[in-house]
This record gives structure tokens, C-alpha cells and sequence, in this order.
């Protein structure tokens, strides 16, 4: 298997607080990852250490040997920035800038230094039709993004987060704002993306968890519980305590 | 202080699947020794009960099918629930097979309610005795999940099949004395054989009830007897 993240002892402490413990596993490349687990039991926090989102945080603090490809991203010489075009990222709610829906989208690849019109073009042209939003948008691009749906919102932040061409999208609870239509979109969205780009995804839906992801890795209280096939996960998972989050018993 | 139990419903709803395929059980165990009874006694009234009373256990199979439906749509199980359901809905299908069985030779019972036996039944209702201890273990057993009491099944199959056998080796025999017994026999040979299915649809039970508590699929040889050496 083709691994594209590769997490070793992944200690974060935020203050004194001790919030993920020892976390190690591989995310296989072009295959959707989710990761699930009761609230703060560390999952978003863990996301967050893949694209150095925690570096933000005050008293955060990370132990850990995080391979992309190979490349420690925590490593001294690490540019965060070509880090972050590498690593892309999608947030809860659809958080779009206040600006046209094509600046948006050609927005991280102006920040890398692309100024040809037409390159840029085909970018923006690429990256949304790589979300599925082409067919809503293509007759105006130069709307504001905050005039679309919530729904469309979500599919132009993702358009956003792939015009960088990274290898890796990060989702943090992607759907949990939308409606169930403008949901299954984005499901079926992920799906086409892992054809392109590893998809590590956190969701407190197991349902989504068990429809869109290969592999699943459950957390708990800082602890990585249990990582593995997904279809196994859901119907026969190895730990007891796996299973009792998974049928309800706790979180 | 108050705590809130979130497996309340689906715990409620799961029971009430259990408790119907529990009683699906419990009729078609009665099918089966009814029959048999109604053979052995050559009751043919007792056998038409059976008969009449098997619409009553596929209607319940159904019940039971569709309310297996309704729970994968409202609750979306996962582990052990998913493995439970799943399973609920085959051995619904393998409980109502016996209570076929039971139909079936009630209608043997029917036809043979008026002509002498050409032996006197024994080993058949041994198989009847075996297969009523068998199935009660076996929904004791799904109710409990006692893995232990489900494995007792596979050995007390063996002496199922082992009576069959016997039987038909008699059979055979007195069918090859006298041709004017086929009739009968051969009626008396498709009893057995009936009983011995039934014998391997109670196993299934047992192999589900594993499933659903391990997760793994446990094959029935593992706790049968093992098959003789091969001659040379």
C-alpha cells in the first residue's frame, strides 16, 4: 500500500493538558481516512497536527514524527506554506472570502506565484469542476461566493482547497453544516476526490464514516483505539471499546 | 442523578426481535414433534394442526423479516447489532424451514394414518427427541449467548445423521426382501431424511449464534466428530 502520511508518536499537549498520546498510523494514499471518536477525544486536534494548523494555538505543543511522502513536516527546514499548498483543508462551515467565486478559487495559486491569466483560468476551471460545482457557477464567476447555498459554499471551499493540486485534503467535519442533499453531494464529491487525493476526514457521523471512507481510525481520550478497513470496523471491530462506541453505548 | 440510556430504543426494539424469533422457534419445535408424533401415532387429525398451523409460522417469519428491515432503516446498526440483525433474518429462514419439515411429514403421517408399519417406529422418534433437545439448547443458547450450550448442538447432530443412516440402511434392507414395502419405505425414508435437514438448519442456528458474539465465522466441522480415515 501506497502510504502518503505516515504519523509516529504523535504527542500534542495543549498547556499542561496531554491531548493526543502516542498516535501512530499510516494514510494510504488516494483513500479516504476518517476519523471518528466521542468529542474531544482528540480527532480534529490530530487532523490539525497534519497541515501544522496547531503551530497557531498558544501552549500547543507537538512531539510526533509526521512523514508526508517521506518529508517530516515538522522537521526545522519545513516551509509551512508550501506545507499548507501540499496539505489543503476544509472546515465545518463553509467559510468562503468575501470575494468573487473565481478569486476564491484562484486565490492560493496567485499566493504561489501564479500570474498567467490563462493558466489561472484553467485552474479555477479544473478545480471546480473537480467539485462538482462547475454546471451551478460557470456563468458567474465573478459573483461573490457568499451568494451561493450553504451547499455550494462547502463545494467552493473544497474547489479552493484542491487549485493548489495538493496530495492531501483535510476535512474537519465537512458536512455537519449542510442539509441532507447538499450532504450526499459532498460524499459523492469525496469519493471522486480520493481519485486524485489522499482524503483524511473527521466526522462525528460513524454513518458517513462507514458510506465514504477505506480506512477508519477511532479515537478516544488522546488514544488512537483501533485503525483498520473500514467494512471491518463497522461490523466486527477488534477492541471492545470500538464496539461499544460504535452501537451507542458511550459518546 | 439522572442518566440517559442511549441504546434504550434499539435495546427495546432488538428485544422484541429476539423474543419473535425465540417464539418462531418454540413453533416450529411444536411442528416437528407433533408430526412426528402424529406419525408414530398415526393420528392423522394431529397432523393436519401441523399442516394448518404452518401459515402461521411464515407469517411470523415475515413479521420478523420486515421488522429486521425497519430496524436497519431506523437505527443503522453497527457491530454487534448489525451482526445480530443480520443474523436474526437468516435464522428466521432456517427456523421456518423446520417447521416445512414438520408440514411434510405430516402429510407422510396423513397418508399412512391407516396402513400397518412395516416396523415398528423407534429411531425416528429418537431423531425427533434428539432434534427437540437440539433446537431447545439452541434458543437458550441465542437468548443467554451461551457459547457453551451452542456448541453441544454439533455433537448431538452426529447422532442425528448416525440414526438417518441406520435408518436407511433398514430400510434398504427391507425394501430389497420385499419390492411391496417401497411404498412405504421409501414414504418412511423421506421422514428420516427430513430430520436430518431439519438436524442442519438447527446448526446454522448455532454457527449464527457464534457470529453474532465473535464476529467470527466458526464452520460446524470444528465441533463435529472427525470424518473417518480414508481407506486405502
Amino acid at each position: 500500500m501506497d502510504v502518503s502520511i505516515s504519523a509516529k508518536n504523535v504527542n500534542l499537549y495543549y498547556g499542561d493538558h496531554h491531548v493526543l498520546k502516542d498516535v501512530s498510523f499510516d494514510m494510504n494514499s488516494k483513500m479516504v481516512t476518517a476519523l471518528i471518536g466521542p468529542s474531544g477525544c482528540g480527532k480534529s486536534s490530530f487532523l490539525r497536527c497534519l497541515n501544522r494548523m496547531n503551530d497557531f494555538i498558544r501552549g500547543a505543543r507537538v512531539e510526533a514524527d509526521i512523514r508526508m511522502r517521506g518529508k517530516d513536516i515538522y522537521a526545522r527546514d519545513t516551509d509551512v506554506i508550501s506545507l499548507r499548498r501540499d496539505v489543503g483543508m476544509v472546515f465545518q462551515k463553509p467559510n468562503p472570502f468575501p470575494m468573487s467565486i473565481y478569486d476564491n478559487v484562484a486565490y492560493g495559486p496567485r499566493l504561489h506565484g501564479i500570474r498567467d491569466k490563462d493558466k489561472l483560468d484553467e485552474i479555477v476551471e479544473t478545480s471546480i469542476k473537480g467539485a462538482a460545482l462547475w454546471d451551478e457557477v460557470k456563468d458567474k464567476l465573478q459573483a461573490s461566493g457568499l451568494g451561493l447555498s450553504g451547499g455550494q459554499q462547502q463545494r467552493l471551499c473544497i474547489a479552493r482547497a484542491i487549485a493548489t493540486r495538493p496530495d492531501v485534503v483535510l476535512m474537519d467535519e465537512p458536512t455537519s453544516a449542510l442539509d441532507p442533499l447538499a450532504t450526499a453531494k459532498i460524499e459523492e464529491l469525496i469519493r471522486q476526490l480520493k481519485e486524485s487525493f489522499t482524503v483524511v476526514i473527521v466526522t462525528h457521523n460513524m454513518q458517513q464514516a462507514a458510506r465514504i471512507s477505506d480506512y477508519t481510525a477511532f479515537f478516544l481520550l488522546g488514544d488512537l483505539v483501533e485503525y483498520g478497513v473500514t467494512a471491518e470496523m463497522f461490523t466486527n471491530p477488534k477492541d471492545k471499546r470500538t464496539e461499544d462506541y460504535i452501537t451507542g453505548r458511550f459518546g | 442523578m439522572y442518566q440517559i440510556n442511549t441504546r434504550a430504543h434499539l435495546e427495546e426494539k432488538l428485544n422484541d426481535l429476539k423474543r419473535k424469533l425465540i417464539k418462531l422457534g418454540k413453533m416450529s419445535k411444536e411442528a416437528l414433534n407433533k408430526a412426528v408424533w402424529a406419525l408414530k401415532n398415526q393420528d392423522p387429525k394431529l397432523a393436519r394442526t401441523v399442516i394448518d398451523n404452518d401459515d402461521n409460522i411464515d407469517a411470523l417469519r415475515y413479521e420478523i423479516e420486515n421488522d429486521c428491515l425497519t430496524f436497519i432503516a431506523r437505527f443503522q446498526p453497527f457491530g454487534e447489532d448489525l451482526r445480530a440483525i443480520s443474523s436474526i433474518m437468516y435464522m428466521a429462514s432456517d427456523i421456518e424451514r423446520l417447521g416445512d419439515y414438520g408440514s411434510r411429514i405430516s402429510r407422510i403421517a396423513i397418508e399412512l394414518a391407516e396402513e400397518e408399519f412395516i416396523k415398528p417406529l423407534i429411531d425416528i422418534p429418537r431423531m425427533q427427541v434428539l432434534l427437540d433437545e437440539m433446537l431447545e439448547d439452541t434458543l437458550s443458547a441465542f437468548d443467554n449467548k451461551d457459547m457453551s450450550l451452542a456448541k453441544t448442538v454439533f455433537s448431538k447432530d452426529d447422532e442425528v445423521d448416525d440414526l438417518e443412516e441406520q435408518i436407511l440402511r433398514e430400510l434398504v434392507l427391507m425394501m430389497m426382501e420385499k419390492p411391496s414395502r417401497i411404498a412405504q419405505a421409501s414414504k418412511l425414508f423421506f421422514v428420516a431424511r427430513s430430520l436430518e435437514r431439519a438436524g442442519d438448519h438447527i446448526t446454522n442456528l448455532a454457527e449464527r449464534i457464534f457470529y453474532i458474539t465473535t464476529g467470527e465465522i466458526t464452520p460446524a466441522s470444528r465441533f463435529r466428530r472427525p470424518l473417518p480415515p480414508e481407506k486405502e
